[in-house]
């Protein structure tokens, strides 16, 4: 069997009293999208937190590509984050940077051997890559549109050609149809570049469109399958999510295409 | 080894091999840097053997291709070229042909004299700026005399208490250094005339008239001043200021007048604590250094000041109160965009509050020596 891309075993995160999560599974092979689902407030921010390592979890284990980042520090753990990249939900560009900065950040960082002019390059590749115009490189984050900042955020995730993509809620804030061109332009990325993305979202149409497995967060744990397979899964929130309102129109739109 | 090469005749055959990704970029660079081209007609690249091939890599690639064919040799794939090179291709092509992005233009003198005007004019529609900020403040506080409710006094209370009450061991401490060290520098140098007495009235004049306000207000423009303005800016990058504005109330009356009140409050107050920590001060030290008993030293104090001393450090607080606040909040409003403008503009209002002090404190001495008090 081929060695999942991240895999997460018997997590457990606590504050005080109140139990996030309580032995969580979660696993994401090569080349899928994989869906994270779940209430407000059942840690999906918390469980992206522990596997970007930004937070140490009371117990478990978190490894990428095989390595457990819970046990790694320093060097080692720098080395593991510039394997994957990250896009968040505001964006979080560096708002003292121009575009151009912010997707060169990483690179200046982690491979010193580029010039300078190579940087640029390889940063304009990127920005056009994520469908930005060549003249949004210059601008800074607050002049850009909610859509160009999600874009410009994708383009940063992608300085170092990683092969792990980690997406929170990449769809919030835009209106359907820039959702459903990012969808599509992660989708084509997905594909052209062979990338693994692991993405939280309660888009239920990006969930339709993109995803391969879906994870749902409920009482502390993940519940894990396929698309198909999931939305028939008994547990009352997920009925609930799927089939209630909103879901049922999608799934019915689903079926009948 | 990332690449093999292997001649026959003119034709440069290369085997890429291993891992070509964007972490591993300094060795396939000085692979291909160490490529020999020399007499080298066509150059034969195989990429079959490739276990990873990112965009990175594929770019690098493709400026050696670019390269190659610049010296004149022809350049062919074995097979069909890698996907990702065709995606670089794609995506850079375009750009290339357009225009480079410009420079800036080195500096000459048009661009000097640009830079005057700028500021100029930038100098001009401040001033004309923060007089409107004036006019408005005054009108609102005008409307709150009409409706006192306007007012907002927990919001008052609230400032009191951050730019007062929290204040108060800074400023007694500052207040307590400053006077030992006026009145030790004072004592060393009237010892040689025999008059000590008169320390007690250096530190007396000097605390009361000068140093207890304008300590104060520099201490306050440098906490309150920047928290005014932070806070108020941090609001503004959040559209808390906008929405406020969305539910038709004034952030004026409800952000700025509630500061502005409360500073023109706590400073004078913060100042009868520097003035009597100040004369505590001297009296430590005048006791530890001169042997002055207490109740000699002050009863030259009471000697020493005039009914107006007190009064002529205390009335200019609450100006320099409305000046430190409205720096802090005038520049909080012009914050928009970016957290590096917060900082900039949160760093503009305390220099310009303390220079604004300093400044008010100036003609406050010349406006008292005419008056002659």
């Amino acid at each position: 069997m081929i060695q999942p891309v991240l895999e997460v075993r018997g997590l457990v995160n606590r504050f005080g009293s109140q139990v996030v999560h309580d032995g969580l599974d979660m696993e994401v092979r090569e080349d899928e999208v994989f869906g994270i689902v779940g209430g407000s407030g059942t840690g999906k921010s918390v469980l992206l937190r522990s596997v970007l390592g930004l937070q140490r979890p009371q117990a478990g284990t978190i490894r990428i590509e095989g390595q457990d980042i819970t046990q790694l520090s320093g060097e080692a753990l720098r080395a593991v984050k510039a394997r994957y990249g990250v896009t968040f939900q505001q964006g979080a560009l560096y708002s003292a940077l121009n575009v151009l900065q912010n997707v060169q950040l990483p690179m200046v960082e982690y491979l010193p051997a580029l010039s300078p002019s190579a940087r640029d390059e390889l940063a304009l590749l990127k920005i056009r890559l994520v469908g930005l115009p060549a003249d949004a490189a210059r601008k800074y984050p607050a002049e850009l549109s909610g859509g160009m900042i999600k874009r410009a955020a994708l383009a940063r995730a992608l300085a170092l050609d990683p092969r792990l993509l980690f997406l929170d809620e990449p769809t919030s804030g835009l209106d359907p149809i820039s959702a459903a061109e990012f969808d599509g332009l992660m989708l084509y990325l997905q594909r052209q570049l062979r990338l693994t993305v692991v993405m939280i979202t309660h888009d239920l149409d990006s969930i339709f469109r993109t995803c391969n497995r879906v994870g749902v967060i409920v009482d502390h744990r993940m519940e894990t399958d396929t698309l198909q397979r999931i939305v028939d899964h008994p547990n009352p929130w997920i009925q609930a999510y799927f089939h209630g309102e909103r879901g049922s129109a999608r799934l019915g739109a689903a079926h009948g295409a | 080894m990332v690449v093999e090469a292997t001649r026959t005749g003119d034709t440069l055959a290369l085997q890429l091999t291993g891992e070509w990704r964007a972490l591993s970029f300094a060795q396939i660079d000085a692979a291909l840097d160490a490529v020999d081209l020399a007499g080298a007609h066509r150059v034969e690249i195989t990429t079959e053997r490739l276990a990873a091939l990112d965009l990175t890599g594929a770019w690098r690639l493709r400026q050696f291709v670019l390269h190659v064919r610049q010296m004149g040799a022809e350049v062919a794939f074995a097979g069909t070229p890698p996907d990702q090179l065709r995606l670089v291709e794609e995506t850079l092509r375009p750009i290339e042909a357009s225009a480079p992005p410009p420079h800036a233009s080195p500096v000459d003198a048009e661009a000097t004299l640009n830079f005057i005007g700028r500021q100029t004019v930038t100098l001009w529609s401040d001033m004309i700026g923060a007089l409107a900020f004036l006019g408005r403040l005054t009108a609102t506080a005008a409307r709150g005399v009409a409706h006192p409710r306007g007012l907002r006094p927990i919001s008052v209370a609230r400032h009191i208490y951050d730019t007062g009450i929290t204040a108060i061991p800074i400023v007694a401490l500052i207040a307590f250094l400053i006077s030992v060290i006026v009145a030790y520098m004072s004592a060393q140098q009237l010892r040689s005339f025999g008059a000590e007495i008169f320390v007690v009235d250096l530190v007396t004049i000097g605390v009361l008239r000068e140093l207890g306000v304008l300590l104060t207000s520099i201490i306050v423009a440098g906490r309150s001043g920047s928290a005014f303005a932070a806070e108020i800016g941090s609001m503004k990058l959040n559209e808390e200021v906008d929405a406020l504005q969305a539910t038709g109330v004034d952030p004026v009356e409800v952000l700025v007048l509630p500061r502005v009140l409360g500073l023109v409050i706590s400073l004078p107050l913060l100042t009868v604590v520097a003035d009597l920590i100040g004369l505590l001060g001297g009296a430590v030290l005048c006791a530890a250094l001169l042997h002055m008993p207490l109740d000699q030293y002050f009863s030259r104090v009471s000697e020493a000041i005039s009914p107006t001393t007190f009064w002529v450090g205390v009335i200019k607080a609450p100006v320099f109160a409305v000046l430190i606040a409205m720096a802090g909040t005038h520049r909080g409003m012009q914050v928009q965009g970016s957290s590096r403008e917060l900082g900039r503009l949160t760093t503009m209002a305390v220099v310009q509050a303390i220079f604004l002090v300093i400044l008010a404190d100036a003609l406050f001495a010349v406006l008292f020596l005419e008056i002659g008090v």
